[in-house]
């Protein structure tokens, strides 16, 4: 649409302004919420939309736990995010490493088998771990991983969009340069070190990231693997906030919500460009 | 579709695809199996007595109320989300297309509550109708509205609705807009010489041009709202008032986790899986003409 | 001692009922420090020639051997040759240098003669000031000098170029060619150059095989496959405007194909043939008659100071007799006079 009018240009700001607006405005309404203190809170109807003076109080909390003074014990954030962490750069790194790997194998080799390989690796597209939890929750159970960093990862890994996005990007890798590669002496692991992995640094940042979210914001596998509070990601921490305690600290679980968005949000904000081509990449 | 210049080498290969595949017949295809082979067995809770019952577990299924109860859940969850979710996302694309300039603002403001964890939006959204002091409630309480999400099951259902499609605005968004931009202006300039106006420019060759877009994305869409909002759920409602917004999901687990009916649970992942498959073949078959970016 | 020798080499895809050969029986030895040019129409196999030369296909029959050393089984890198791309295929996250280097530094060479090699390649192509750069920030031109620096920092028995000025333009591959040919002069390394451009072969040929659907036609230098051209499909191909090959005509025989170059025809008051015109060009220089002669297309070349023929006029030509060529109509091969 090229037609210029005032009007019309005033009217879509402004409802991309609304946009905006309700996009920030929970994330807003949870901030405020966590300078306050629980009673303002629970005694105010609604909640103030203006900042209260809590602020250092709630985090204190959220990140170090303790007892309120109503009796509630809250469970420290800090190490919560600490899991959190490490599981989503263990999934991001492992999904990246063992991706490439096999994308590597897929398009540079003739193997035996290979199409079966390559259809087997495709299947896994399709079925997310919501469908699959039963049983897996068996296997890791079997192999003794429940409550442990590997049962919270090494399943998640499972999944084929990173040796798509990679085969496909190898595709388009001129099958010159292979040819000088041999012409110059360099092996497959050679060539692969060499001249593929530093071609290769905008698609891994682009998968890093989205990974990376996935990892982080991982609920329904871990609230299932894990009994033990020592390894439990944030997300689950906040969820159990709500619905563990009689007296529910709200100003502690708003804190801690706003806590577990901060490390995807910076991750977005500082790779916004390989986060649009890492979406736009993995639906092709 | 092969390269013309491949290495040779009898083991490499074998050894690079080994991770994957040790991880993906461990993790994937063995409880995938296991899945469909206890979805055709009784068992008790303890696993020490099983029984073939062929398709019983699947008639049982189908003539539960509660589960029928839950795919008509399901339904309306997804239907509401993904046409709501690509309504709001369509116009704000829209928008952002038009002022060309601030469009990198916007985009930067609109697109990282995809950063947001599931859960979390749930917990969002929770508090800002929670009782008392949720802000949304207050609002539609001193307009007249008696809201509770925790007796009224509708509530519960636009609760929900509302936190998944808020929480997905930004993936919708980011697709439409590139799917806007790639339309040529030359077509738009040539129907505007032809003299359409704004409304039917957009009717007779944005909105055609931008199917195969809407398409892709009403079907990642019903994807998200089947699988994915697991943690909204959980977070709001918890399946409630009693199981008015237990999607499908959420039952499997409920039920093999909570309820213990690990072979009715299998028989529901089947199903699952069952439209898993047929939404990403259809995915795959349709929309072969994707956009390319 | 760098000499080729290419014993009926034979090159097959597929397997059993699918299978497709595409080099039949090629043989030629070709001499130590010699410039050989491999030429012939897309799809006549000379690719795919040179790259079994270089390792990248696999040799279905036949033997070639390079030094007197047989290679067919051996990596294009234990061949001891150097190749330069149509398309360059210069790494491109490396620097000038680096991509010259790379090679090398596979094959575990200190790092000051790497950098003794890369200078003195780069001194020879004029890049001394290119070395850090990267590819992107190159010419055309540029980048195929240094796939050509690449080349030579190995110090390899023989060079390959696969129609290494394709992708340039016309003014850059006349300099390119220039700079090729003085390489040559300097550093006398054994080549095999594959082109489609019958004016490139000419050029920088010492001999040239000429490549017609997987066979070679002929091999000879310029001079000989010019004159003395071994088959129709020769006499066509190399020289423009190409030979004339005439089934029908006064004084020739039956059987046979009448061969003469539109330059040695001249055209005469009456007597020779008869031609009826259809168009002229003019080219500067010189100008060309297109006609029919008994309804078989011929060319004229004449001198631009000569009358031009109007449309549908008739001229006589008489060709020079000693300039005439034979080829036997079904084989197409070349009768000796």
């Amino acid at each position: 649409m090229i037609q210029r009018t005032p009007i019309l240009n005033f009217f879509s700001h402004l409802i991309l302004i609304l946009g905006v607006v309700i996009v920030f405005f929970p994330i807003y309404v949870t901030f405020i919420g966590s300078t306050q203190t629980a009673e303002q809170i629970m005694t105010s109807n609604p909640i103030s939309l203006l900042p209260g003076n809590n602020f250092l109080e709630s985090y204190r909390f959220a990140l170090f736990g303790g007892k309120t003074e109503a009796g509630a014990s809250v469970s420290p954030a800090l190490p919560m995010m600490g899991i959190s962490l490490a599981s989503a750069l263990i999934i991001a790194i492992g999904k990246i490493a063992i991706s490439i790997l096999s994308a590597f194998a897929i398009v540079y080799f003739r193997f035996p088998a290979k199409n079966l390989v390559f259809w087997m690796v495709f299947v896994t597209l399709m079925l997310p771990v919501e469908v699959r939890i039963g049983p897996t929750y068996e296997v890791i159970s079997n192999l003794g991983m429940l409550n442990s960093m590997a049962g919270l990862t090494v399943p998640l890994i499972a999944s084929a969009t990173a040796t798509f996005l990679f085969r496909q990007f190898f595709m388009t890798v001129p099958d010159e340069l292979v040819e000088a590669a041999r012409m110059d002496g360099a092996g497959p692991m050679r060539f692969f070190k060499d001249v593929l992995l530093p071609l290769s640094k905008t698609s891994m940042a682009a998968l890093f990231v989205i990974q990376f979210i996935y990892g982080w914001n991982q609920y329904l596998w871990p609230l299932l693997v894990t009994t033990d509070e020592k390894m439990y990601p944030i997300v689950m921490g906040i969820k159990r906030l709500i619905f563990g305690e009689v007296y529910i600290e709200w100003n502690v679980v708003m804190a801690t919500a706003i806590l577990a968005m901060i490390p995807p949000a910076v991750v977005v904000i500082l790779m916004q460009k390989w986060f649009v081509k890492g979406l736009v990449d993995t639906e092709k | 579709m092969e390269k013309r210049v491949l290495f040779k080498s009898s083991w490499l290969p074998w050894v690079l695809i080994a991770p994957q595949m040790a991880v993906i017949l461990v993790f994937f295809f063995w409880p995938a199996g296991q899945a469909l082979y206890q979805s055709v067995l009784l068992e008790d809770a303890f696993g020490s007595s099983s029984e073939f019952v062929g398709l019983e577990n699947f008639r049982r299924l189908f003539t539960d109320p509660g589960y029928l109860d839950s795919f008509r859940i399901t339904a309306i969850f997804s239907a509401l989300v993904a046409v709501g979710g690509l309504a709001i996302s369509l116009l704000l694309a829209v928008m952002a297309n038009r002022v060309v300039k601030a469009a990198g603002i916007y985009k930067t403001l609109l697109i990282w509550p995809y950063a947001v964890a599931p859960v979390v939006a749930g917990v969002l959204w929770l508090m800002m109708f929670a009782s008392p002091y949720g802000v949304i409630r207050y609002a539609l309480i001193e307009m007249g509205f008696e809201w509770d999400h925790v007796l009224n099951g509708n509530h519960a259902m636009a609760l929900i609705v509302m936190a998944a499609i808020w929480k997905h605005i930004s993936y919708n968004f980011l697709f439409f807009l590139a799917g806007l931009q790639s339309i040529p202006t030359s077509l738009i300039e040539a129907a505007t010489i032809d003299g359409a106006g704004p409304w039917k420019r957009f009717w007779t060759i944005v909105w055609p041009l931008l199917s195969p877009t809407t398409f892709f994305l009403l079907v990642i869409n019903v994807v998200y709202a089947f699988f994915e909002t697991f943690a909204i759920v959980d977070a709001a409602t918890n399946g409630g008032p009693g199981k008015d917004t237990s999607i499908l999901v959420y039952k499997v687990y409920y039920d093999g986790f909570k309820a213990m009916d690990i072979n009715g649970s299998a028989a529901q992942s089947v199903v699952l899986m069952v439209i898993v498959i047929a939404l990403t073949v259809i995915q795959f078959k349709f929309v072969e003409k994707k956009v390319h970016y | 001692m760098a000499s080729i020798s290419l014993r009926n080499v034979v090159k097959k895809y597929g397997k059993g009922k699918t299978e497709l050969q595409v080099i039949h029986g090629v043989d030629a030895e070709i001499a130590d420090r010699e410039f050989v040019v491999i030429v012939g129409p897309s799809g006549c196999g000379k690719s795919t020639l040179l790259r079994m030369v270089a390792g990248l296909e696999e040799i279905s029959g036949g033997e070639i051997d390079i030094g007197g050393r047989v290679v067919n089984n051996l990596e294009p890198a234990e061949r001891d040759i150097a190749m330069v791309f149509q398309n360059y295929a210069l790494y491109p996250h490396m620097s000038v240098f680096e991509n010259m280097a790379y090679g090398l530094k596979i094959k575990k060479m200190p790092m000051a003669e790497i950098k003794q090699r890369v200078d003195k390649a780069a001194g020879i192509l004029e890049l001394g000031h290119l070395l850090d750069r990267k590819p992107r920030q190159l010419s055309g031109g540029q980048r195929q000098r240094v796939a050509m620096g690449r080349a030579i920092v190995r110090q390899p028995q023989v060079f390959l170029f696969d129609e290494p000025l394709s992708n340039l333009d016309a003014k850059l591959r006349a300099q390119t060619r220039l700079e090729i040919q003085k390489l040559h002069r300097e550093l006398g390394i054994t080549s095999l150059f594959v082109t489609h451009d019958q004016v490139e072969a000419m050029t920088l040929a010492q001999r040239m095989i000429v490549m017609n659907a997987g066979r070679m036609e002929q091999f000879g230098t310029p001079e000989e496959v010019y004159h003395r051209p071994a088959s129709t499909f020769v006499a066509s191909f190399i020289g423009s405007p190409p030979m004339n090959l005439l089934k029908d005509v006064q004084g020739g025989r039956a059987g046979t194909i009448t061969g003469i170059r539109p330059e040695h025809l001249d055209v005469v008051a009456d007597g020779g043939w008869e031609v009826r015109t259809e168009t002229v060009e003019l080219l500067g220089a010189e100008r060309l008659i297109y006609g029919r002669v008994n309804g078989e297309q011929i060319i004229v070349r004449i001198e631009e100071g000569q009358p031009s023929p109007s449309a549908e006029e008739v001229i006589h030509v008489r060709p020079r007799e000693e300039r005439l060529h034979w080829f036997d109509a079904q084989s197409g091969k070349r009768i000796a006079a």
